[in-house]
């Protein structure tokens, strides 16, 4: 009998055994889900691929003309991929949630596993790990692509031009937190996914929520709305941390943006676990 | 027998025309049927409506200018404004340069021998400057100008028809700020001077140029209608603020500076002026050297050398329409940037659309669709005009709304509105309802090829919103945003451009200032063509494909 008991598979321990026992499975589980479909493989090899593409594109086509002062921070320019990658990162979210629920997958995972905040947290933890894992490659490449081809383009020591690599504080700063904040996108995104369940409209109000306040800060005159969305917008704060210079004239300290960052995606996170919670899948 | 029945299914041998041979008609009926009884359709269209509206308002309202006029109180909005000269056509217009004038009343002809046009400008490359501080280099603007004017009066804005020389665009003639004429290319010098000539025979003028003062080559005729019998004419000289764009990823920047440009003359003579007339120099609009001259607005005296019949002549500023830009003497909009929501309210109207078709496929909705109605092109169509429809009504409604309420916002608070005519309004209000119904088709279509929501909404916004993004942010360089805003679907913006482009004034394309590469209805047609585009491909694929 005793035997019996103990090949029942781990979720149903669960309630007997510690909380934090029945998240192994969970993570077990959104593993195998993750891990078996191709999707989020070539999402994924995309975010690095774009990122690093567009990055070396935008450092290639920049140089500093000899008789000119080039306002260019070398850092923020050589991590211009993120741009574009962060849209990668906010369908990779939305589908590992949105793609459970228009198949009816999500009654069957949550039959197998009724504590939700397990289910959530299991898929918060792997989500974010993938997109470390794969922001690291992007980013990565997209400094080893500053720092090979910036000096040659006229943005040499000499001329006052920090080399970009991790060596540097500020740099090593920007790329880390570069790394972070595809987390913190993923993050977001997961619980607007998780709130609106079709893939279809949370992909519409991530990337409205990526790049509408980008665009209205540019037709905006007055200085004190400016100030206020670049300090609490989701993108335009949380990417202030890719700047190494005129940080005096910054709305926000680059770590303390990608703070407001982590407030919008924890608020998203919040929202999205307590809808889980009381809602019928 | 079998053989038979097996060969039915395909929808184009079927025999039915639609429910009950109902035709088109019923077909309409049915996909609104479907569209107004979801109801987070009807609320995305509302959505769409209200972003529109919230954006351009909110972007509208909150310009704050505040200024101290002569170092008096502190004042705000439209008391910040200085005086807006208007050309003859209504336009808004910079006329400001150094004159060296004298009446003339009735016919006349007024020659001249311009041997050089020098200039110095704002050194770019060391910091913000000021004009009159030692820091400006030699150099002209691109439309730097000195040639002869005949003017109706000193008053800015007033009509006039002028003969010049420019830095890099040869021999020109221009009148009434908007029009302009090329005449013989290159650049003027000692050894390759100009002549010009400007003739006058009632409300014609007449312009005329020469490379040798005896062989003349008429450049053009104006008529300026209106023109009082005593006019003044003479020489100018003016130039607009020197601007460098630099272009390249991650940023655009426009730094720009004062600039002046110096004019030499001989061989002045004036048939049919006054006997006994001399010479007054005159800034018009305070355009006398960079730093210099009297206050804006008013004009005041200049100073120029003569000698031995060679004249030398400074000034600054422009005779030319105003355009939006680094350069612009005050906070300008113009109708299009009260519809900046506009892009907003287009993510949800392609989500709307996008789900509109490929949501069929997910519930099976399809298979009951095409049962009733075999013959797929019309379905295809039905919902094509459903949601166009839908998407036009929204947009209408946003843009009148934005426009209306915006726009007196934005006079009030201090910027001046570039006015448009009647006709380009409506072509703005009309045409941003159309664009956001041919974007809606082409979601639509792309939901049918696609089936799958999320890929035909992915898709569809980064082809239509994204290269305005990227370009309205600089995040690609100006040559690489510029080819975006040709190619993709996102050239339909252009539509909402109501300012025309001025060859003689240098403006920068950007979508911020209201310019777009491609003209506005060639803009919108590279849309229709990815709209049609998709729609056959939708076509080929439903027919091919079982449901």
């Amino acid at each position: 009998m005793s035997t019996a008991v103990q090949a029942q598979p781990a979720s149903a321990m669960a309630t007997a055994t510690a909380r934090g026992a029945s998240l192994r499975p969970a993570l077990h589980a959104e593993w195998t889900k993750l891990r078996t479909v191709s999707g989020p493989a070539w999402l994924l090899l995309g975010l690095a691929a774009l990122t690093i593409a567009v990055s070396t594109a935008a450092v290639g086509a920049t140089h500093c003309p000899r008789n000119l002062t080039c306002p260019v921070d070398t850092t923020k320019l050589s991590l211009t991929g993120i741009q574009l990658g962060q849209a990668v990162v906010a369908i990779l979210a939305a589908a590992t949630v949105s793609n459970e629920y228009s198949s009816g997958m999500m009654r069957v995972t949550l039959a197998a596993m009724p504590r939700r905040q397990a289910v959530l947290a299991a898929k918060a933890i792997l989500l974010a790990a993938l997109v470390l894992v794969a922001g690291a490659v992007a980013v990565s490449g997209s400094v080893l692509a500053g720092h090979l081809i910036l000096p040659g383009h006229g943005f040499t020591a000499a001329r006052g031009f920090h080399p970009v690599w991790l060596s540097y504080g500020p740099t090593l700063r920007a790329a880390s937190g570069s790394v972070l904040y595809l987390a913190l996108i993923a993050l977001l995104s997961l619980g607007v996914a998780v709130i609106v369940r079709d893939s279809a409209v949370s992909i519409g109000v991530v990337l409205a929520l990526l790049y509408v306040f980008p665009i209205v800060l540019s037709f905006i005159g007055n200085e004190h709305w400016q100030r206020r969305l670049e300090r609490w917008t989701p993108t335009v704060a949380g990417l202030t941390v890719q700047d190494t210079t005129g940080l005096r004239s910054l709305a926000i300290t680059p770590w303390a943006g990608l703070g407001v960052l982590a407030i919008w995606a924890a608020a998203a996170m919040l929202a999205g676990g307590l809808v889980f919670r009381y809602r019928d899948a | 027998m079998t053989t038979r029945a097996i060969s039915v299914p395909r929808p184009e041998a079927g025999p039915g025309h639609g429910p009950r041979g109902g035709g088109f008609g019923s077909l309409l009926r049915a996909e609104w049927i479907k569209f107004r009884s979801v109801r987070g359709w009807v609320i995305g269209m509302l959505l769409a409506a209200v972003l529109t509206i919230f954006l351009g308002v909110f972007a509208a309202a909150n310009a704050n200018i505040r200024c101290h006029i002569n170092g008096g109180p502190l004042k705000s909005g439209k008391a910040c404004l200085p005086y807006i000269p208007r050309g003859p056509g209504g336009e808004i217009v910079t006329d400001s340069f150094s004159f060296v004038r004298q009446p003339l009343t009735g016919n006349g002809t007024i020659t001249v021998r311009v041997t050089s046009l020098t200039g110095e400008h704002a050194n770019l490359s060391s910091g913000p400057v000021r004009a009159g501080n030692g820091s400006m280099v030699p150099g002209l603007a691109e439309w730097a100008k000195a040639g002869i004017i005949m003017k109706q009066s000193t008053h800015q804005g007033s009509a006039y028809a002028a003969m010049m020389v420019t830095d890099s665009h040869g021999v020109r003639m221009q009148h009434n700020f908007t029009g302009d004429t090329a005449g013989m290319p290159g650049a003027v010098s000692a050894a390759h001077p100009r002549w010009l000539r400007l003739a006058r025979s009632g409300d014609t003028i007449t312009g005329y140029e020469s490379a040798d003062g005896t062989h003349w080559i008429q450049v053009g005729t104006v008529r300026l209608t209106g023109l009082p019998s005593t006019v003044q004419v003479g020489m100018f000289a003016t130039s607009p603020g020197y601007t460098v764009t630099q272009n390249s990823f991650g940023g655009t920047s426009n730094s720009g500076g004062p600039a002046q440009a110096t004019g030499v003359f001989d061989h002045v003579s004036l048939a049919g002026g006054a006997p006994g007339s001399t010479w007054t120099g005159t800034a018009i609009g305070g355009g006398g050297p960079a730093g210099g001259g009297p206050g804006p607005g008013g004009s005041g005296s200049v100073q120029f050398t003569r000698n031995a019949g060679r004249y030398m002549l400074t000034g600054s500023g422009d005779i030319a329409p105003v355009t939006p830009g680094p350069n612009s003497p005050f906070p300008m909009v113009t109708i299009g940037q009260s519809l900046v929501g506009a892009f907003l309210g287009l993510i949800a109207i392609v989500v709307v659309a996008a789900m509109f078709f490929s949501t069929e496929y997910r519930r099976g909705l399809i298979r009951t669709t095409l049962a009733a109605a075999p013959r797929r092109g019309a379905v295809l169509a039905a919902k094509a005009v459903v949601i166009g429809a839908v998407a036009f009504v929204t947009g209408l409604v946003a843009a009148v709304v934005s426009i209306g309420v915006g726009v007196p916002k934005e006079e009030n608070s201090g910027q001046v509105l570039l006015t448009a005519p009647l006709l380009t309004e409506a072509r703005v209000i009309v045409g941003t309802a159309a664009m956001l119904a041919v974007a809606a088709v082409f979601a639509v279509a792309l939901g049918a090829i696609l089936r799958r929501s999320a890929a035909a909404i992915t898709i569809a916004v980064v082809a239509v919103v994204m290269p305005f993004l990227l370009t309205a942010l600089n995040v690609v360089p100006a040559g690489v945003g510029d080819w975006l805003l040709r190619l993709t679907p996102a050239a339909a913006l252009a539509i909402e451009q109501s300012i025309p482009r001025y060859s003689q004034v240098t403006t920068a394309i950007s979508p911020v200032q209201g310019y777009y590469p491609l003209s506005p209805y060639a803009g919108f047609a590279v849309l229709c063509l990815w709209a049609v585009a998709a729609l056959a491909l939708a076509l080929v694929m439903l027919r091919r494909r079982d449901a």
